[in-house]
């Protein structure tokens, strides 16, 4: 059973599990029907905040669960509210109906990396058992910390389930549309003036191969997920090649809110503090315990990300300058 | 640039609405004598990249100087119209409008032969910082950047204004990993970039230093030590960049030793914690003391305005002799002579298992390598001639 299958990643998940032959029935839970074409795997219409999901978890005979549906926008979610019900919530209600379902053997959480935060404080890179040095009150990280915390509760009480949280760097790829893709397509970019973040992402397919590689193993445990390498959000913009507008910090959160009014991206308070100071996961153990390997690196990532959108302003200075170059090699 | 904007504004004394010589940009195109014309392109383009390499050929900057000033008064004369010509160029992407061939021989001329390939390197480095083309390690430290840019700009007040004197720098290893331990002086951290450029000049390789969490609070402070090699001072990250074979720079004595009076100069503080022995340690890598003598003088601290520094949350606000009674002035470090002596290394790795989790062990070796920058210090300000020689 895969949730928050309305959702470009839930769904891409859902239809990956259903390729796979060895995969008997998958079943897509959501409160929405996909706009997407789920193939193989059957819709069913439940509400995970809603005591009925353990009801379609006994009949079906459910045995695993993918938890995809925590949700990272306010925005299409129906406002913040809105959004923590659903992640908070439903994760919940779905752990209260797995832990009734003796039938359930298999847990896997789509995490992510905010949950450790972002600050002037934290570490290079963060090793899973690290504990975030940031406090967050906001948003979509205050929110995974919560939704992690059930599960690690879920796990204790319910021993003989294998549970794997998968804390994933942010997902980025032609098909993604998420604040960060968002933000990213802006004609001009806004970043906070005198500091540079620390960027990792994780292309889109990677991070559905990874969710099936969860599902089909037996690997517990927390991971963090992430391609190789860094790039700095001013590198990152630059190689877009579009121009920045580097505003001074007490702007910010005006400047997130003219943004989200004029419906060009979804910003909250605790993704301008991620593009202020950015974060870093180490990958160690995704490598050695979980044995992953991600097709694209970062950087890898964001050019595939970059090739859906057009060619920025700032390209034709690089391109004039090449140019020069060209010609004073001769 | 700038004089050419102005020359075609006005009508040049008489009445009307401009000069009779003021015309579409394609009349003007074609009055322009053909090599006036390109001069001035070519001159307005070299203008930038010209400038830029002044610092590096102090030769070559005179010479441009006089040449640009006997040049552009005559191309505005001929044509007022110039920056008309040059605008499309810009904004239409024309390449086949600009001639690089003429730009390449001006560039030569001015520069030489050894300026064009500085050049050419100066506009492929551009290329690559407009392009986003360089790679971040996972610290954020950018070394296209550091090699370019920092360390060159350093580089004068290292060598010339402070005249630094480096011995024993056959004491950091050549590969593998070292972690270099420094008494922290100055008011400002100078000491730690001047190590920094020392150790980069000396042994080819970048010193990767660890700082204080205000760093990364304060804008561009933050960022430009991220990119220059910097990380936050804890355990994790320092062990990180020893694991991967770095050569790690820490001051532990912190603010401590940063803020200190005036008249306690060449007075070790506390070695923090010893965590940095804790991390050397289970990293089994070395501990190479370094004593830098000079960095004191730099900025005389004799007060500080607590009340101030509380309010904005840093820790101090120094007063020295000339802050802020001269202003931006008094920011100017004094010229004081600097020696760096880097020490035999401490070895680490000949330690029982557990070591670095026997605080007594750690807290001995700590004052060693304190007691071996000391003594080192005291025969440093012996053997130096005065502060300023």
């Amino acid at each position: 059973m895969v949730t928050g299958v309305s959702r470009d990643a839930g769904a891409r998940c859902a239809r990956r599990l259903a390729d796979d032959p060895a995969i008997g029935t998958v079943l897509g839970v959501d409160v929405v029907p996909p706009r997407a074409e789920l193939g193989r795997v059957r819709f069913v219409r439940a509400d995970i905040r809603n005591p009925v999901i353990a009801k379609v978890i006994a009949a079906e005979g459910v045995d695993t669960v993918v938890h995809t549906g925590v949700v990272a926008t306010p925005g299409s979610a129906g406002g913040r509210s809105s959004m923590k019900e659903i992640n908070v919530i439903g994760t919940m209600q779905l752990l209260a109906a797995c832990q009734k379902a003796s039938g359930v053997a298999k847990l896997v959480v789509k995490s992510s990396t905010t949950v450790y935060g972002a600050g002037p404080r934290d570490p290079a890179m963060f090793t899973e058992e690290m504990a975030p040095r940031a406090i967050h009150h906001h948003g979509l990280s205050k929110d995974a910390v919560e939704v992690e915390g059930y599960v690690r509760g879920f796990a204790r009480r319910r021993p003989d389930v294998c549970v794997t949280t998968l804390r994933m760097a942010n997902w980025i790829g032609p098909k993604t549309d998420s604040p960060m893709t968002r933000y990213f397509a802006l004609p001009v970019v806004p970043t906070v003036f005198g500091y540079d973040a620390r960027l990792q992402f994780l292309h889109e397919d990677d991070g559905v191969e990874a969710i099936q590689r969860a599902t089909v193993n037996d690997l517990p445990g927390t991971f963090n997920l992430a391609g190789d390498g860094i790039i700095s959000l001013s590198q990152a913009i630059r190689r877009l090649g579009r121009p920045t507008v580097r505003l001074p910090s007490f702007t910010a959160s005006s400047t997130a809110a003219a943004v989200r009014r004029a419906r060009l991206a979804d910003f909250s308070p605790d993704q301008i503090t991620f593009l202020t100071f950015g974060r870093g996961v180490d990958t160690t153990r995704m490598r050695t315990e979980f044995g992953f390997e991600p097709k694209y690196t970062t950087a890898e990532a964001f050019d595939d990300f970059r090739s859906s959108l057009g060619v920025g302003a700032m390209t034709r200075v690089a391109g004039l300058l090449g140019a020069g170059l060209g010609a004073l090699r001769g | 640039m700038a004089d050419a904007d102005v020359i075609p504004i006005g009508s040049g004394g008489r009445p009307g609405r401009g000069s009779g010589r003021r015309t579409t940009p394609s009349a003007a195109a074609r009055a322009l004598a053909g090599r006036g014309g390109q001069k001035k392109n070519s001159r307005a383009r070299s203008g930038p990249d010209g400038k830029r390499a002044d610092s590096d050929a102090a030769a070559g900057g005179p010479v441009s100087g006089p040449g640009a000033a006997a040049q552009e008064p005559r191309v505005g004369e001929t044509a007022g119209a110039v920056p008309d010509v040059d605008g499309p160029d810009l904004s239409g992407l024309d390449l086949g409008g600009l001639d690089f061939g003429r730009l390449e021989r001006v560039v030569r001329e001015l520069f030489g032969e050894d300026g064009e390939r500085r050049v050419a390197e100066w506009l492929a480095f551009l290329r690559r910082r407009l392009s986003g083309d360089y790679e971040l390690d996972e610290f954020g430290y950018d070394s296209d950047l550091t090699d370019q840019v920092l360390l060159p700009m350093l580089r004068p007040m290292v060598e010339k204004w402070f005249r630094v004197e480096v011995r024993g720098i056959e004491n950091i290893p050549t590969d593998g990993s070292a972690l270099i331990v420094a008494n922290h002086s100055g008011t400002m951290p100078i000491d730690g970039l001047v190590t920094q450029v020392v150790v980069a000049d000396h042994t080819g390789r970048p010193l990767r230093t660890l700082a204080a969490d205000l760093v990364f609070q304060t804008p561009f402070v933050g960022e430009l030590s991220r990119k220059g090699g910097a990380t936050l001072a804890n355990n994790d990250d320092a062990e990180r960049l020893l694991r991967q074979g770095n050569l790690v720079g820490v001051w532990p004595e912190g603010f401590k030793g940063l803020g200190k009076p005036f008249a306690e100069r060449y007075k070790l503080q506390r070695f923090g914690r010893g965590g940095f022995v804790s991390a050397a340690m289970r990293t089994g890598v070395p501990i190479v003391p370094c004593s830098i003598v000079g960095a004191e003088e730099i900025y005389p601290l004799v007060g500080n305005i607590a009340s101030l520094a509380r309010l904005l949350g840093v820790p101090y606000i120094p007063i020295t002799p000339f802050f802020p009674l001269l202003g931006p002035l008094g920011l100017i470090p004094l010229p004081s002579k600097w020696l760096i002596e880097f020490g035999e290394p401490i070895r680490t790795d000949e330690f029982a298992d557990g070591a670095p989790d026997d605080p007594m062990l750690v807290f001995n070796v700590t004052d060693q390598v304190r007691e071996t920058i000391q003594q080192t210090l005291y025969t440093l300000l012996m053997q130096r001639r005065s502060i300023f020689f």
